[in-house]
């Protein structure tokens, strides 16, 4: 090993004996934690793998699970009612973020005349942040048509807005978790210049707050996407109402995991989404933090 | 008939929470002087100066700025502060807007000036403070003494009648004061009128054309800073600067 390669001049550095054996010892660490960890997950499989296959039910299971044929055949419909989801989840997500904004907004006003705006912002948040949304949803789909009010909308707006009211609380409070973080020393700064509190809020203050707190309200819309699945249960076909149609026709439970997949499909995206910018709000946290 | 001060504080009086900071204090600057108040920690100096710039409201008294009550609750405070500039310890840059934004937003915003006037004017004075370069980074690639700088050309480019500086030094490094104090001195020399907060001995005694000594929530002594500032001739203004003396000491 102490073959001389190039001439080395007099400052040259060159590691010593001591440095060299650390990185051997560093190297060979690496590879035996590389080799434990692919055992490990080999032997978890298998073991899995058998007791799962290996299990008295096994075979009914995959039966009524897993049938090959029955995917096939309910995909089309599954397909179809996703395009709904999507739809909706697009329409709602819009629809909660604007909702959530302008309450959060309300929410940071001050002086006396805005009192009831305030007040009916919070008791908005506070109520709709406690209600199970299946129970919203079900209150304005079947109650609200009960009125027999001209012009009522349909079913699908009205699980729509059940989904805006309950998100539009939960962002909100997330946006106003990310106005109050702006520090108070960036309004003065803002209206020492003369802005007003309108133009200090969407020039100053939001942009800042909105950065801060994406990740979060993303988080929450990756929720949404999966509970607008819950419209099924008011009636219009979307993939879960079309896997539960194709289900009770083949007497078979694998159209629910088509759906399953399909939603898992859907939401890849948003939260790879989430993740990554999750990811730089944190290394941009950690920069601040040195200079 | 001699001209309206600039800014005149007539017995102005703040309190918190029921304590007195600012006691009936009077004060008038003229056009194109530069006022440095000096005093102990706590003594009301930022006080002062967010009470003119109307960031906090006076529990009494009067403040005018060219003559016109700004005090009165009837006035539109946000158009008040458009003519006044303020430059903070703390620079106070907005992070997410690049040192040009950060510059032309008043301008544009407030001042309806058009954008790209906003851009050449924001460019030139920028360039005076050799910054001209740094126009499209975000603050938080800056020095310190460069993020102050961009803060008083903020505060700077809506053409302000009057300017007021707390403690601009204070969060820098000695080796950076130096860049920040040149271009104050430069401001006197164009005729800016300033209020200034500060706990720098050297500087008043540089800049100012007038020292005033605030303790106990008033002026106690205030003069040419070659006479405040050597031959005091109240006590307190004397244990004022002994302390500082012997701060500078240690
Ligand atoms: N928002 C506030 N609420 C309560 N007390 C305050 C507030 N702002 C200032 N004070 C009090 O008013 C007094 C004067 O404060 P001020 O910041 O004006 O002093 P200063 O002369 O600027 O001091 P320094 O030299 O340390 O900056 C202090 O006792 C401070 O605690
Ligand atoms: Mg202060």
């Amino acid at each position: 090993m102490s073959t001389t390669e190039t001439p080395a001049h007099e400052d040259e550095y060159r590691p010593s004996a001591l440095a060299v054996a650390r990185r051997g010892y560093r190297r060979r660490q690496t590879v035996r934690s590389v080799l434990l960890a692919a055992l490990s997950t080999a032997v978890l499989g298998t073991v899995l793998a058998v007791a799962v296959t290996g299990s008295p039910g096994w075979e009914t299971v995959r039966g009524s699970f897993l049938s090959l044929s029955v995917a096939r055949s309910s995909l089309p419909a599954i397909l179809e009612g996703l395009w709904l989801n999507a739809r909706l989840l697009g329409a709602c997500a819009a629809g909660a973020l604007l909702l959530g904004l302008a309450t959060a907004v309300l929410r940071s006003l001050r002086g006396p005349v805005a009192f009831p705006l305030r007040a009916l912002a919070a008791s908005y948040t506070y109520a709709f942040r406690g209600a199970p949304l299946i129970i919203v949803l079900y209150v304005l789909v079947f109650g609200v048509p009960g009125l027999r009010l001209t012009g009522t909308p349909s079913v699908l707006v009205l699980g729509g807005i059940a989904l805006v009211i309950t998100y539009g609380a939960y962002l909100a409070e997330v946006f106003r978790a990310g106005i109050e973080s702006v520090h108070p020393s960036q309004r003065a700064a803002a209206r020492s210049l003369g802005l007003t509190h309108r133009q200090t809020m969407r020039h100053v203050v939001l942009p800042q707050a909105v950065r801060r707190v994406a990740p979060a309200l993303l988080n929450d819309l990756v929720a949404l996407q999966k509970d607008v699945g819950l419209i099924s249960l008011a009636g219009p076909i979307d993939a879960i109402r079309a896997a539960q149609i194709s289900s009770i026709d083949s007497f078979n439970y694998t159209p629910y995991l088509v759906a399953g997949v399909l939603f898992i499909l859907m939401a890849a995206p948003l939260i790879a989404v989430t993740d990554w910018v999750t990811l730089r709000a944190a290394r941009r946290q950690n920069a601040e933090g040195t200079t | 008939m001699t001209a309206d001060p600039v800014l005149s504080c007539q017995a102005v009086r703040k309190t918190f929470h029921g304590r007195p900071v600012l006691h009936g204090l009077d004060l008038d600057v003229a056009e194109h002087e530069v006022v440095v108040l000096i005093g102990a920690s706590g003594s009301g100096k930022s006080t002062l100066l967010r009470c003119v710039n109307l960031l906090e409201t006076v529990d009494d008294g009067a403040i005018l700025l060219d003559g016109e009550e700004i005090t009165d609750p009837r006035h539109d405070a946000d158009r008040v502060r458009a003519r006044i500039g303020m430059v903070f310890q703390s620079y106070n840059l907005f992070p997410h807007l690049t040192v040009l934004d950060n510059v032309t937003l008043a301008p544009v915003r407030v001042h309806r000036v058009h954008k790209a006037e906003a851009r050449r004017r924001a460019l030139e004075l920028l360039d005076r403070v050799g910054l001209a370069d740094r126009a499209g980074e975000y603050p938080d690639r800056l020095s310190g003494g460069q993020q102050q700088r961009v803060a008083i050309v903020r505060a700077l480019a809506s053409s302000p009648r009057l300017i007021l500086l707390d403690e601009v030094t204070s969060a820098l490094d000695p080796e950076l004061v130096g860049e920040v104090l040149a271009l104050i001195a430069e401001l006197k020399r164009e005729g800016t009128t300033m209020l200034i907060a500060t706990h720098e001995m050297g500087f008043a005694r540089q800049v100012a054309d007038r020292v005033c000594f605030l303790d106990g929530g008033r002026i106690v002594e205030q003069g040419p800073p070659s006479r405040v500032l050597s031959e005091p001739s109240q006590p307190r203004t004397r244990q004022f600067l002994q302390r500082i003396v012997e701060a500078g000491r240690l």
